[in-house]
């Protein structure tokens, strides 16, 4: 691990980490279920950043899977949830 | 397996740097912003990050394994096609739940018997 990498890389996961942080504090604040919806998929994406990142940092390719996973598992989430607020059911 | 070196080390860097303060910037977007569609804007941000990570991922896998592995496109085009879907479906949910309150204070009706599913039949007058 070279130096520039070596100081990047722990700068940037503290950036994702304070934005989970901001975003958890609008899940929580939230005054409608449309935003803690919003935070939730914010959240998940920071999420699969932090992975992306790990497998950077490692320099191994196995974390392309976990953040695929995590993706795809939180677009379904999310719009699970999304057509929840539509319908009152998400499959009809 | 290559040593990351030189230009690409920076460039590297620079995009993971670029992605971390993208999101730090849609986050505060997400908390400061006052109203819900004005909070819809910025967890595109993210997505600008998440692209940025990607590239970096790219750039950083190709120069190790010294050929190209261009595996992040695939994090890219997922992004691109799932956030705008969600994004819209979000949308119009708030746009829905919005139009079938008011329509309830419009009415005077208790709002308890009248959930937010149960109004399709009215949705067609008010628009």
């Amino acid at each position: 691990m070279t130096s520039v990498l070596a100081l990047a890389i722990p700068a940037t996961l503290v950036c994702f980490a304070l934005a989970i942080a901001l975003a958890t504090l609008r899940l929580m604040r939230g005054p409608s279920a449309q935003d803690r919806i919003q935070a939730l998929d914010f959240i998940y994406v920071n999420g699969m950043l932090v992975v992306l990142v790990l497998g950077i940092r490692y320099a191994s390719s196995m974390y392309f899977e976990a953040a695929l996973l995590m993706g795809v598992f939180g677009f379904v989430s999310s719009t699970a949830l999304a057509k929840f607020l539509f319908r009152g059911e998400v499959i009809e | 397996m290559m040593e990351l070196t030189g230009i690409f080390e920076f460039l590297v860097a620079a995009l993971l740097l670029a992605s971390g303060a993208l999101s730090l910037i849609a986050a505060l977007g997400l908390l400061r912003l006052p109203d819900f569609f004005q909070r819809m804007h910025a967890p595109a941000l993210a997505t600008l990050g998440t692209w940025c990570v990607a590239i970096a991922s790219i750039v950083n896998f190709s120069v190790i394994g010294a050929n190209i592995d261009l595996r992040g496109t695939v994090v890219i085009i997922l992004l691109a096609v799932t956030a705008p879907i969600t994004t819209t479906l979000l949308a119009r949910a708030t746009v829905f739940r919005q139009r079938s309150t008011a329509f309830l204070d419009q009415e005077q009706r208790p709002s308890d018997e009248h959930d937010a599913g149960l109004h399709n039949s009215h949705k067609g007058e008010e628009v």
